[in-house]
């Protein structure tokens, strides 16, 4: 049973429809992974179910409750993170800073939940008091991830988490990645690196056109030869 | 040795004391102006009349404790009356969001908008106060005038020259300092003030995280009324009240804060004593300084001064220019404009 549904979404920024009928689901302790061709409204599906953009048919379930409705900030209190792939931190904060930031919305002792980023990502803590902005693309891309897990949330979304880091830091990530995923987080990525990506996939989505073209688990999908031949490459 | 003190004492008591007062009263007011920027991000115009409108405020308040018999001598009232000032000067900047600012924050303008919208704001404000307490020149200082007499420090120290800080001057450098500290305190460790940074560095992500956009919104304003209040009252107190003088320092104070890197409160501090200590230094005349130091046969025929105080405008345009042509960043690597 999916937690985070989008079913039958159809919408767009204004203009012509980006995605067309598509549906995606999630569900807890799991890793649903979309890839595609470019322009296939992989990140747009993404920002659907976090409610950046206003849907003109479908609707978006999270844990059986209609969200349809609800903004981006709401869905955030509700248990949805997200990690946009560009501008992901704050540059100008430090990267305690940035933790903190990201469990604004939590009432509730937020150390435990740092010390459990900190475990997670080690250099985190080495760096803990330096400006975001001045760390690596790789490390930025672990204080982008630390910070969304700092919500605590439910619904872990990644927008392609490993763009432009090296192949040893991606590796690194999907491990981490794992481990999130092994805490009951439903994680949601959309993901370049298609192959990788569905080593690691419960479930899988191709997305073509704004239309699902292929799902299934991850092994599936890089076992399916049509989908290997069209979209990974033979 | 007497004449070197003489001439240091000269240059203290009218290029340090005046400078540091009136840097002070430009940080304040560029820190305001920073802020907006920062936050709201747009060049607020509108500032040098709402420092206007906060020391108008203070005044009103000021006359009404002086006709009830209320002081706080040798401290001036004004001191006494600034809760109100900043209040009113509170109320009137989150009023101008709600009915102005607030609905091109919804259509997401260009901050063009936003800048010709805050001349609109500008000409308002400026409109309000002159209709309430007139376009002329007012005193509302009160209590002891000096900290030290140039009479009594010679007396004291026997040389020839004075030094004199005046209460205004002293209470200004001083409230100035306190405002600061203050203010940096609440950026860097409270919740809100954290969250206030976080809008600014990154929008998006922040409302990601959760942070409310009004209540940034509202705290900036308040914080931005209370340093225009202050800053307007403590130069009122120091030269005098009047309304067009406040609309004359907008020049100044954007060149502080885009010296000092807009956007960056350290910046607005530093680039407020930049401009304050050029424009005195420039404008004075150094003829009896140098007739301390030099033999009197070399002493200086002509006033030795730079720059006509008429001209003291010129120097922060000079100045503003050059940074954005050299550095447009400024110093403390603030956006660029």
């Amino acid at each position: 049973m999916s937690f985070l549904v989008g079913e039958n979404m159809h919408g767009g920024y204004g203009g012509a429809d980006i995605l067309r009928g598509c549906s995606i689901g999630v569900a807890r302790g799991e890793i649903a992974v979309i890839v595609g061709p470019n322009g296939a409204g992989k990140s747009t599906a993404m920002k659907a179910l976090l409610g950046m953009l206003e849907l003109r048919e479908g609707r978006v379930s999270l844990g059986g409750d209609d969200i349809t409705a609800l903004t981006p900030q709401a869905r955030v209190a509700r248990g949805l993170a997200f990690v946009p792939q560009t501008a992901n931190v704050f540059v100008n904060m430090t990267v305690r800073e940035n933790l903190e930031m990201g469990a604004y919305l939590r009432r509730d002792g937020i150390e435990e939940t740092m010390e459990q980023v900190f475990e997670l990502f080690p250099i985190l803590r080495e760096k803990h008091a330096q400006p975001a902005g001045e760390l690596s693309g790789g490390q930025r891309q672990q204080v982008a991830f630390g910070r969304a897990l700092m919500t605590g949330p439910s619904v872990l979304m990644l927008d392609e988490p490993t763009a432009g880091v090296s192949p040893i830091v991606m590796d690194e990530l999907f491990g981490r990645i794992l481990e999130v995923r092994d805490t009951g987080v439903a994680v949601l990525m959309v993901e370049q690196n298609a192959r990788q990506a569905l080593g690691i996939a419960d479930r899988g989505y191709v997305l073509v056109v704004g239309e699902n073209r292929h799902a299934g688990s991850g092994a599936e999908l890089l076992a399916d030869p049509k989908v290997r031949k069209s979209f990974l490459g033979g | 040795m007497t004449d070197l003190l003489n001439a240091l004492i000269l240059l203290a008591n009218f290029v340090l004391v005046p400078a540091l007062s009136y840097g002070s009263q430009l940080a304040l007011g560029a820190l305001g102006i920073t802020l907006v920027y920062g936050v709201l991000r747009f060049s607020n115009f509108a500032h040098g009349d709402t420092m206007a409108f906060g020391a108008m405020a203070t005044m009103l308040a000021t006359w009404w404790l002086q006709s009830a018999g209320v002081g706080i001598a040798p401290l001036p009232t004004a001191l006494l009356a600034l809760p109100f000032g900043i209040a009113a000067t509170a109320l009137l900047c989150i009023g101008f969001d709600r009915a102005v600012y607030r609905y091109y924050r919804r259509r997401s303008s260009p901050p063009v908008v936003f800048v010709i919208a805050s001349v609109g704001v500008m000409f308002m404000v400026n409109g309000i106060v002159r209709f309430v307490i007139g376009p002329d020149d007012r005193q509302f200082a009160d209590g002891a005038r000096f900290i030290m007499r140039a009479r009594d420090f010679k007396e004291y120290t026997g040389l020839s020259e004075g030094l004199t800080i005046k209460v205004s001057q002293g209470m200004t450098i001083v409230i100035a300092a306190a405002l600061v500290a203050a203010l940096f305190w609440f950026l860097q460790r409270t919740r809100t003030g954290k969250a206030m940074r976080a809008f600014a560095d990154n929008e998006e992500l922040a409302l990601l995280s959760g942070i409310d956009p009004g209540r940034v919104v509202m705290v900036t304003w308040t914080l931005v009324a209370a340093l225009a209040a202050i800053a307007g009252t403590l130069y009122g107190l120091d030269k005098s009240f009047k309304p067009f003088t406040y609309f004359q320092l907008l020049l100044p104070m954007f060149a502080a804060a885009i010296v000092g890197g807009i956007g960056q409160p350290a910046g607005a501090i530093a680039g407020g004593f930049v401009i304050a200590f050029s424009e005195v230094t420039v404008t004075y005349a150094y003829k009896k300084f140098f007739a301390y130091l030099l033999p009197a046969a070399w002493e200086p025929q002509g006033l030795m001064q730079l720059l006509s105080t008429d001209y003291k405008f010129a120097v922060s345009f000079i100045i503003l220019v050059v940074v954005l042509l050299v550095r447009p960043t400024g110093i403390f690597r603030g956006r660029t404009l």
